[in-house]
C-alpha cells in the first residue's frame, strides 16, 4: 500500500501526529532526539493509564488501564504479548507503525511490562511479512540494553491473531481459538498475560512520557486520544493516517481525495458497510458510528465509489469468511459456507438468496468460540441493508456496475 | 428456579443432537443440526438463566447424554469459561 506523506489538512489544530513523525525515521538516535528517554517505569504507570482512558486499538476497545490491571493483580509473574499479527486484510497501521516507529511501540511494551510485572516478552508479526520483521528485528539489535524482547513469527491466518489463539500457538498449538479461555488471568504457560495491539502500546509509550492529562488533550472524553487508520478503495491517497479519535469521516474521505462513495465499508472484514452518500454527523469513534450501525475496529475505511459493484465485493469476502474459518465450530464451519452461498445467489440475482442469507446470519452468532461468526454476520447484513439498490438491480439484471476489486481475498495460511 | 444454566462448549460439540431430543424445552437443533440453547431458558429475566426446577431433570439428562461431553450445568451467574 502505497503512502501519503500528505499531513491532515488541519494538522496544527490536531496537534498531530503522534505516532508517526514526518519524516518518517525509524532509528533509534532519532527516536532519542525526539522523545529522549523513556521514564523509569513502575506500576503507577496502570494508574495514569486508566486515567488516560486509553482503549485497545486492535478492535475490541476495551479499556487497557482495566486490562492491565487484571494482570498486574494476577498470580505470579506476568507475560506480555505485543500483537503486532494485523490479520485484517486492509489494515497497514500496525506495519506503518513498526517499520516506521519500531522504538515508541519498544518503549510501550516495555513500559508496559514493567507496570504489570511480566517477567516475559514477546512481540507478534506475521510471518507473511518480511519488511516488518526485518524492521523490528533491526530496532530490537540497535536498541541499549534493556529487557529482553522475544520476536515471534506468526501464521498467515486471520484468527491466528484472536488473543487465546495467539496464546495457544505460543504454547506450541495451532493458532485457533480457544472456548471460554481468558489469558489475563490464564495465558501463555498459564501465567496472567496481558495481549495488547502494538498501537494500544505505542500509546502507552507516549502515556509514560506525557501522562494522562496530554492524551486527553485529542479524541473525546469516552475514547480520548489518537488512532491510526487506514484508507483505501477509490481515494487518491491511500495510505495509513493519524487521526483524533471522533474525527469527521467525511473531512478525512475529503482529505485524500475520495471519489463519490456509493458504500464505504468501516473497521474492516471484520466491520460494517454504511452508505457513502450522507456522512453528516458521522464520526470515527465507537459513539459516532454507533448511529449508522457501525464501530471503528482497527480502523480500515474503504470507498466503493458509484460505478463498482459493491455487492460484488461482499460476495468475495464472504467467500473469504468461509475459507478462514478455524474448522472448530459447526455453525461456523456450515454456516460461513451457506452465507457465502447465499451471498452468491444475491449477486446472481436468486430472488430467495437474501433470506437464506439474513436467516443464516441471524443463526450463527454467538454460536462461535471467538467472534468470527459475528464479524461474518455482521459484514454481510450491513451489506444488505446499505446495497439495496444494488440487490434489486441484481435481481432484476441490470447491474452494469464494473467489477472494482477493492477488497482482497489473501489465501488462508497454515495453522503453525 | 435455581441457580443453574446450560453452557455448550462449540468446539467440543459434533453436532450428534441427544440434547435437543432429551430436552426440546431449552435446547432446538440449527439447520446443520448443531444446538441452539434457547434463549428464555438461558437469560430468563426472572430467573437470570436458571433453569425451571421442574425441567432440571431432562436438563441433567441432556447433559449425561452428550457423547462429546460439550454441554455442562453453571451457576447461572458464573461466567461462561
Amino acid at each position: 500500500m502505497t503512502m501519503t506523506a500528505a499531513p491532515l489538512s488541519d494538522l496544527a489544530a490536531c496537534r498531530l501526529p503522534r505516532l508517526l513523525p514526518q519524516p518518517r525515521d525509524p532509528s533509534y538516535a532519532a527516536h532519542w532526539e525526539q522523545l529522549g528517554p523513556l521514564p523509569a517505569p513502575g506500576r503507577g504507570l496502570i494508574d495514569e493509564v486508566l486515567a488516560s482512558g486509553l482503549r485497545g486499538r486492535g478492535g475490541a476497545r476495551f479499556p487497557t488501564g482495566r486490562k492491565m490491571a487484571a494482570v498486574a493483580a494476577g498470580r505470579g509473574p506476568a507475560v506480555l504479548v505485543a500483537n503486532g499479527t494485523e490479520g485484517e486484510p486492509l489494515s497497514a497501521k500496525d506495519r506503518a507503525l513498526l517499520v516506521g516507529n519500531p522504538h515508541l511501540v519498544l518503549d510501550g511494551i516495555a513500559a508496559a511490562a514493567a507496570a504489570v510485572g511480566a517477567d516475559r516478552i514477546l512481540l507478534a508479526v506475521e510471518r507473511a511479512r518480511p519488511d516488518t520483521v526485518v524492521a523490528v528485528r533491526q530496532a530490537l539489535a540497535e536498541r541499549p540494553p534493556g529487557p529482553v524482547i522475544e520476536l515471534l513469527q506468526t501464521p498467515s491466518r486471520y484468527v491466528a491473531g484472536q488473543e487465546t489463539a495467539l496464546v495457544r500457538w505460543i504454547d506450541g498449538g495451532d493458532a485457533k481459538p480457544v472456548f471460554g479461555s481468558r489469558p489475563f488471568l490464564r495465558g501463555v504457560g498459564g501465567r496472567p498475560t496481558l495481549v495488547d495491539n502494538v498501537e494500544t502500546l505505542a500509546h502507552i509509550g507516549l502515556i509514560a512520557r506525557f501522562g494522562a492529562d496530554w492524551f486527553r488533550l485529542l479524541g473525546t472524553d469516552d475514547e480520548p486520544g489518537s488512532a491510526l487508520v487506514t484508507v483505501s478503495g477509490a481515494v487518491r491517497h491511500r495510505g495509513v493516517y493519524e487521526i483524533p479519535v471522533g474525527y469527521s469521516v467525511g473531512a478525512l474521505l475529503d482529505h485524500v481525495e475520495a471519489a463519490p462513495a456509493q458504500a464505504l465499508l468501516i473497521g474492516g472484514y471484520f466491520g460494517a458497510w454504511i452508505p457513502g452518500d450522507d456522512l453528516t454527523g458521522v464520526h470515527l469513534s465507537s459513539a459516532g458510528l454507533a448511529a449508522a450501525g457501525a464501530s471503528p475496529g482497527s480502523g480500515v475505511i474503504v470507498a466503493i465509489p458509484e460505478d463498482a459493484c459493491a455487492l460484488a465485493e461482499v460476495a468475495t469476502v464472504a467467500e473469504w469468511y468461509a475459507s478462514h474459518s478455524a474448522g472448530q465450530c459447526g455453525p461456523c464451519v456450515f454456516g460461513l459456507a451457506d452465507i457465502a452461498r447465499a451471498v452468491r445467489g444475491v449477486l446472481a440475482g436468486d430472488p430467495d438468496g437474501e433470506t437464506a442469507a439474513r436467516r443464516w446470519t441471524a443463526m450463527v452468532r454467538g454460536r462461535g468460540a471467538c467472534h468470527f461468526p459475528d464479524g461474518a454476520a455482521t459484514f454481510v447484513d450491513s451489506a444488505l441493508d446499505t446495497l439495496v439498490a444494488e440487490v434489486a438491480d441484481h435481481r432484476h439484471g441490470r447491474c452494469r456496475r464494473r467489477i472494482g476489486g477493492y477488497l482482497p481475498s489473501p489465501a488462508p495460511g497454515s495453522w503453525r | 428456579m435455581n441457580q443453574f444454566r446450560l453452557v455448550l462448549d462449540p468446539v467440543a460439540c459434533d453436532g450428534h443432537g441427544l440434547c435437543a431430543e432429551l430436552f426440546p424445552e431449552g435446547i432446538e437443533l440449527d439447520d446443520w443440526g448443531f444446538p441452539i440453547i434457547a434463549g428464555p431458558i438461558v437469560a430468563g429475566p426472572t430467573s437470570a438463566g436458571g433453569i425451571p426446577d421442574s425441567l432440571l431433570v431432562h436438563a441433567r439428562r441432556a447433559v449425561s447424554a452428550c457423547p462429546a461431553l460439550a454441554l455442562r450445568m453453571a451457576r447461572a451467574e458464573a461466567p461462561i469459561a
